[in-house]
């Protein structure tokens, strides 16, 4: 035991100590919301400089009248067809709008002429006036006064609140959910790929400068294994710690430069009852406030740490088997395709069904199954997961990262003294069937 | 101090080691010797509890081989390495304490092994940026750094240039001095003749020779004496091949069942004597032989 933890602290200060650590640790945290920033700079740079692009309009109906827009501009001139082509052409207009005589219960034949393809949104904008055109024209055909369509048209956002067991209520926000699942899962599969990557790098270091045969008459391959995974992964843990406290100090900082409230007199309005208590009416602002106070940070930080040392050791062992087996990183390709397709399928099964329904039934298998559930589970965590769920996820997780664990050990103590043969599957398999 | 009996091992259908028997004197530096491939890594990596023999017994100042046994021992494998991204002192600082040293122990034997090996200035550069002797120091304190009391040194020699050869060989001996056992694992039979006290070798996965250098070389003389005569009174048959060298002619000859006396009687017929010796096989030659003779089989 003893000789684990010298291999964990070796390998967990050869790695914190490196310049490159430090560099990325800091930065990384810098960076995704510094390129945010730059493009959304640039978006408004653009919006602002841009100069009102004209859109000339021969509508043969004239029941279309185009309200002009902060970026478009509609014109009409005249009722000539070619006449409008030719303004375009010239770079008069920026494009052209063509509203044939319509049937307006299918109304077909609306074409858009342009120099340039024009974009989804110009497209869409055009597309929503028309539609709301024609169905203001349809109304007033059955009678309904425009001034009165006007005082019906109202904007409605709901405001979605979970009740918890105890009565208290909590508003919470399905973009928010989103983004932070969004974001902890895909930091769980980064973080997997990258230092399952280091665990590899590592014990192929090893084993091609030899120096493993001196460390093996040290200690047995298991501990070496064991103190490797351990050592690397308490690395990333290091570094998804800094981030939190990185992120946090950062973040009240900007609150505070935005001239909320301090993050001090925040916890202590949140500390009081009356806040329990929803407030309908507490602006835009004050909501997204709600928002995160009724999201549980503890809880989703604990569970990351759970499912990123969970997810990290089931894989980590892998990865040191790879190692273990090949001579270089080049010959570990071959064996990299069954440890990254879970990873990916955990990946994709992230967007494409657990963000968009975390209660669903393939959801729930893959927050189950240990080789998809740490990425998965932490795409439902911000959602609320049953207890009982969580567990059965946890105890099979534990279980699975045990069982490859054991698997990479038998490959690993094997492998590590093999030089100048490429394995196949089949000569791992019989490494882990001697029992020697 | 060690002995190895009856130890089998195979790599599925192909057998590494057959019954192999040894005993290690204390105190000595025992060669072991054979071609690649012959077994001796195997039998070595048994020794260091890195794989273990399927059947047979390893035993230890009288006791079966146990993890507790890692501390005695100090190995010095083939192919070796070091960490090159680390400092001399901190790796030095890791191998011994994986030995079990406590920290404090481990500081002060590594800084008198820099000190005595002549590198306690580089203590604080890397691997990367040493020379390749001053690595191999490095690796060599990393062998000795906890006193074992048996050393196992394959082919310690192979990547030194002569004068750090010189060195470590030099350091070998005094070990030995101090009571340590040394298993030396090489092809550079002039070491071997140097240092070693006792030699065994291995082929095929089986022994095929094992004493005390003057043992083996006794067992092993072709039974040739070396020839030199000048004055001579009749001339010598041509089948000698006699070679003149200087004044005298040179010569070897069997004793082809006579006893040296009387085949020196039979040259003194000849002319003056003036060499007469018994041809002794060097290591290399025996273990030449040896190989082919076991290999044609």
């Amino acid at each position: 035991m003893n000789k684990i933890l010298l291999v964990i602290q070796r390998e967990y200060l050869a790695r914190v100590k490196k310049k490159s650590f430090l560099i990325a640790t800091l930065l990384t945290p810098l960076i995704f919301p510094a390129i945010m920033g730059i493009f959304i700079w640039i978006a408004l740079e653009e919006k602002g400089n841009q100069s009102l692009r004209i859109i000339e309009v021969i509508d043969e109906t004239d029941l279309f009248f185009m309200e002009s827009s902060e970026q478009y501009a509609f014109t009409s001139s005249g009722d000539d067809l070619e006449e409008a082509k030719k303004m375009v052409l010239d770079g008069e207009r920026y494009g052209f709008l063509h509203i044939p005589k319509l049937d307006l219960t299918s109304p077909k034949g609306i074409q858009y002429f342009g120099l340039e393809n024009p974009s989804m949104s110009l497209i869409g904008y055009l597309e929503g006036a028309l539609k709301r055109k024609i169905e203001d024209q349809k109304l007033y055909e059955q009678g309904i006064d425009p001034k009165v369509l006007k005082e019906i048209r109202t904007d409605v956002s709901i405001q979605s609140i979970t009740l918890g067991e105890a009565g208290e209520e909590k508003i919470n926000d399905a973009t928010v959910n989103y983004a932070l699942g969004f974001a902890t899962g895909i930091l769980i599969y980064i973080f997997i790929f990258v230092y399952g990557n280091q665990i590899m790098q590592g014990v192929i270091e090893e084993k091609s400068t030899r120096i493993v045969e001196i460390l093996v008459s040290s200690l047995k391959p298991f501990q070496l294994m064991m103190g490797k995974i351990v050592g690397i992964g308490a690395v990333g843990l290091t570094q998804f710690l800094i981030w939190v406290v990185l992120i946090g100090t950062l973040s009240s900082v900007v609150m505070g430069v935005l001239g909320m409230q301090m993050p001090q007199q925040q916890a202590m309005e949140m500390a009081s009852p009356e806040f329990a208590e929803v407030s309908p009416d507490s602006g835009e602002l004050g909501e997204m406030l709600q928002v995160l106070s009724g999201i549980d940070f503890m809880a989703l930080i604990t569970s990351f740490i759970i499912y990123f040392l969970g997810g990290f050791l089931l894989y980590g062992a892998l990865f040191a088997a790879i190692g273990s087996a090949v001579d270089s990183p080049s010959d570990a390709q071959q064996f990299m395709l069954p440890v990254t397709i879970p990873l990916i399928v955990a990946y994709m099964g992230l967007f494409v069904f657990v963000l968009q329904d975390p209660t669903s039934t393939v959801s729930f298998w893959l927050s189950i199954i240990p080789l998809t559930s740490p990425i998965a589970m932490m795409g439902r965590i911000s959602y609320g997961v049953p207890f009982w769920e969580l567990a059965l996820s946890i105890f099979l997780l534990i279980g699975g990262f045990l069982f490859t664990t054991w698997l990479a050990g038998k490959i690993y103590r094997i492998g590590i003294l093999m030089h100048g043969t490429k394995p196949s599957y089949k000569i791992l398999w019989k490494w882990i069937k001697s029992s020697q | 101090m060690l002995q190895i009996s009856q130890v089998y091992k195979s790599y599925g259908n192909h057998p590494a080691l057959t019954d192999v028997d040894l005993v290690v004197p204390k105190g000595v530096v025992f060669g072991l010797l054979g071609p690649n491939g012959a077994g001796k890594t195997t039998l070595i990596r048994i020794v260091n509890q890195i794989i273990e023999q399927d059947s047979g017994t390893v035993e230890l100042d009288g006791n079966r081989l146990s993890p507790e046994d890692i501390r005695k021992i100090g190995y010095l494998p083939e192919e070796r390495g070091l960490y090159k991204k680390m400092k001399v002192w901190d790796q030095l600082i890791y191998f011994s304490r994986l030995k079990g040293l406590s920290e404090n122990e481990s500081k002060i034997q590594i800084k008198s092994w820099l000190e005595k090996l002549e590198i306690a200035s580089w203590k604080d550069k890397k691997i990367e940026d040493l020379s390749k002797g001053m690595a191999q120091k490095v690796q060599f304190i990393a062998t000795v750094v906890h006193r074992p009391s048996l050393l196992i040194l394959d082919e310690p020699f192979s990547g030194f240039d002569p004068v750090n050869a010189e060195i470590i060989k030099n350091e070998i001996l005094e070990l030995k001095e101090k009571g340590t056992t040394v298993i030396l694992s090489t092809h550079r039979m002039e070491s071997v003749e140097l240092l070693c006290d006792h030699v065994a070798m291995i082929n095929k996965s089986k022994k095929i020779l094992d004493g005390t250098i003057r043992e083996v070389k006794r067992s092993f003389r072709p039974e040739v004496f070396q020839i030199s005569l000048n004055q001579l009174k009749r001339d010598l048959p041509m089948e000698w091949t006699p070679r003149l060298s200087d004044d005298a002619w040179e010569f070897t000859l069997p004793l082809a069942g006579k006893t040296p006396n009387e085949l020196l009687s039979e040259m003194m017929d000849f002319g003056e004597v003036i060499v007469f010796k018994e041809q002794i096989p060097s290591i290399e030659e025996i273990f030449i032989h040896q190989v082919q003779a076991t290999s044609d089989e």
